[in-house]
């Protein structure tokens, strides 16, 4: 199905009602559908392969999102933190491409051949006027016709060009969405980037269940409070270090947070510290916690632990319960997850492996590179992790990141969980580092808390004491603050890069 | 009345009420679906004048709900509901049911 079905049956059952809003603009049902519509008209009129948006989040992103789907050409929304150099690059590999782009963004860029550039404002009020020329149907009706492009980071090399097809995105929503279910006075706050994953998939959960859609450009904790008082939000989504710095807004400024509204907060993206969801759930007794985990690859979510889960956890005294608040919770009732070991036997429960998943969401596939799915319909996540009796997934990080330490697998993880336990410790990383002996041995980058210390023997006798000493750190480096993408992943690669510069622990 | 072989992704309009539906999935031997007691039709195509829902398949269509065989071998999307019921062969169908999820985007 089209996902701009999805809208168009939104904009029927709910034309008036508000559907998005950045505070300067606001957009109904009706008139995303009306102006996604006159979108398609000027992308089919164009005669490009791609359409790109370059901005931060604004009324005009889900207008090109369906227009695009509206016009059977491939969105490729681009991520606005990379130089001018790395957008370039990206652009020509879409080219001829229209790219709908900020000013801020346009000024340092040179076009390459068969770029042409619009920018944002002119974009939305040209779809937005009432005398544009409009398509009435979608151009294309077929699953398998790719929606949306995303680059996504890589650990090495160039950017990989993800693909998601109408199929993949669709069934992602029919799944998991209830169509209007949206209370009149609902709201999300749309806080993740356009260009990510999460970003796309909340726009689309937002219109098909109804809900008006709140952008925050820009994330800032002060920001994030006003604004959630101030537009009556009810729904949030956030990745750890955005939880974190709330948390740490809240108690710098001592005042407890009043958001009368809010309901619910869905966390994702990345590895959520267990003190930061803890104190989370006690600053806010009253909503609703749901973690999610999925992947580009997977159009967003394929695991959940819902606010039960959330609740069972925090009230029972079995240890087996108690450790899911760290699970991901359990596969969609649409989606399969397998554990397997690296030579691909299928693992049992408790059992430690590479998580595989299978679903019609599930794309798995790049353009240069062709589908990745297996001939089961599976697709290797590349993290690692176990299945408990009951489903519930724990993710051990991502199976790029294991030191292999003399032949046996070590994951930063369970070492990082225990540096993390000294109170000095305010960030920990493990990582491999080069040795002649073990061929990789276990490097630890440390970040203290300020006016904090430890010594080098203190944090390896803690990890020999907690877990064995082929996990103690040989080598530990301290570091002033680690670098962490913009969806809270901490960014290995560059920690392993700097590690050998940075000054020993002595 | 005669059966068709559809395939998913197809539009289809009601020949009496207001319903529409896409077809998610559908087994790809001929069928005849109905809505309202009447055989649906291509989105273009103008219905015959004089005929109304039929009172025994006036069980109704929500948009957003999702229809489905006993066997769940067949899927449809109502894209916008309607006063007929749908039907295939003769047999109603049923609204599948969906676990509710808790919002994660």
């Amino acid at each position: 199905m089209n996902i701009a079905t999805l809208l168009e049956m939104a904009a029927d059952t709910l034309p008036d009602r508000i559907a998005i809003t950045n505070g300067e603009t606001a957009l109904d049902f009706a008139g995303v559908l009306a102006a996604s519509r006159a979108a398609a008209a000027m992308f089919t009129a164009r005669d490009v392969a791609h359409v790109a948006y370059l901005d931060i989040n604004t009324p005009a992103a889900p207008v090109a999102l369906f227009g695009a789907a509206l016009a059977d050409k491939p969105y490729v929304p681009l991520n606005y933190r990379l130089t001018p150099t790395e957008l370039q690059a990206l652009l020509e590999r879409i080219s001829p491409a229209l790219l709908i782009v900020g000013d801020t963004y346009r000024a340092p860029l040179v076009l390459p051949a068969g770029i042409t550039a619009i920018g944002t404002s002119a974009f939305f009020d040209a779809c937005t006027a009432d005398n544009a020329a409009r398509v009435e149907t979608a151009a294309n009706d077929d699953d398998q016709a790719i929606a949306v492009q995303l680059f996504t980071s890589g650990t090495t090399g160039q950017p990989k060009a993800a693909l998601l097809r109408h199929g993949n995105l669709s069934a992602y929503i029919l799944g998991t969405v209830e169509f209007a279910a949206a209370d009149d006075d609902d709201a999300t706050l749309i806080s993740v980037p356009p260009y990510h994953i999460a970003g796309i998939s909340a726009v689309l959960s937002s219109i098909y269940a109804g809900r008006r859609m709140v952008q925050l450009p820009n994330f800032d904790a002060a920001t994030w409070l006003a604004v959630v008082h101030g537009q009556a939000v009810s729904n949030v989504f956030v990745v750890p270090t955005m939880l974190a710095r709330i948390i740490e807004h809240i108690e710098q400024t001592g005042a407890p947070p009043h958001l009368p509204h809010l309901r619910a907060i869905a966390y994702g993206g990345g590895k959520m510290p267990a003190q930061i969801i803890a104190r989370a759930i006690d600053l806010f007794p009253s909503v609703d916690f749901t973690n999610a985990y999925g992947l580009t690859e997977t159009s967003s979510t394929i695991a959940l632990l819902g606010p039960d889960d959330h609740r069972d956890a925090a009230a029972s005294t079995d240890p087996i319960i108690q450790r899911r608040l760290f699970s991901v919770g359990r596969a969609l009732p649409t989606v399969e997850i397998e554990i397997r070991d690296e030579a691909g036997l299928v693992l049992g429960p408790e059992d430690a492996g590479l998580v595989f998943v299978r679903g019609e969401q599930v794309a798995g596939e790049y353009r240069d590179q062709g589908s990745l799915r297996d001939g089961g319909g599976w697709f290797a996540t590349r993290d690692r992790g176990f299945l408990d009796h009951e489903g519930f997934l724990f993710l051990d990080g991502r199976a790029d990141d294991v030191i292999v330490r003399g032949g046996e697998n070590i994951s930063p993880g369970e070492i990082e969980d225990v540096l993390l336990s000294h109170p000095a410790v305010a960030d920990a990383a493990a990582v491999a580092i080069p040795d002649t002996d073990w061929g990789e041995a276990v490097g630890a980058a440390i970040v203290f808390h300020p006016n904090a210390t430890a010594t080098r023997a203190d944090l390896q006798d803690l990890v020999r004491v907690r877990l064995r000493s082929s996990r103690v750190p040989g080598d530990l480096r301290m570091f002033d603050v680690f670098p962490y993408n913009e969806t809270g992943k901490l960014l290995r690669r560059v920690i392993r890069d700097q590690f050998s510069a940075r000054p020993t622990i002595t | 009345m005669t059966a068709t072989t559809y395939k998913a992704g197809t539009r289809l309009k009601s020949a009496v009420c207001d319903t529409q539906i896409m077809i998610l999935r559908i087994p790809p031997t001929p069928v005849t679906i109905t809505c309202g007691g009447h055989p649906v039709l291509p989105m273009a195509e103008t219905p015959a004048a004089g005929i109304t829902v039929d009172a025994a398949h006036a069980e109704g269509t929500l948009t957003g709900k999702r229809y489905v065989d006993e066997a769940e071998s067949l899927e449809f999307l109502c894209t916008k509901g309607g006063a007929g019921g749908l039907a295939i062969d003769g047999v109603a169908l049923g609204v599948k049911q969906a676990k509710a999820l808790p919002s994660s985007d």
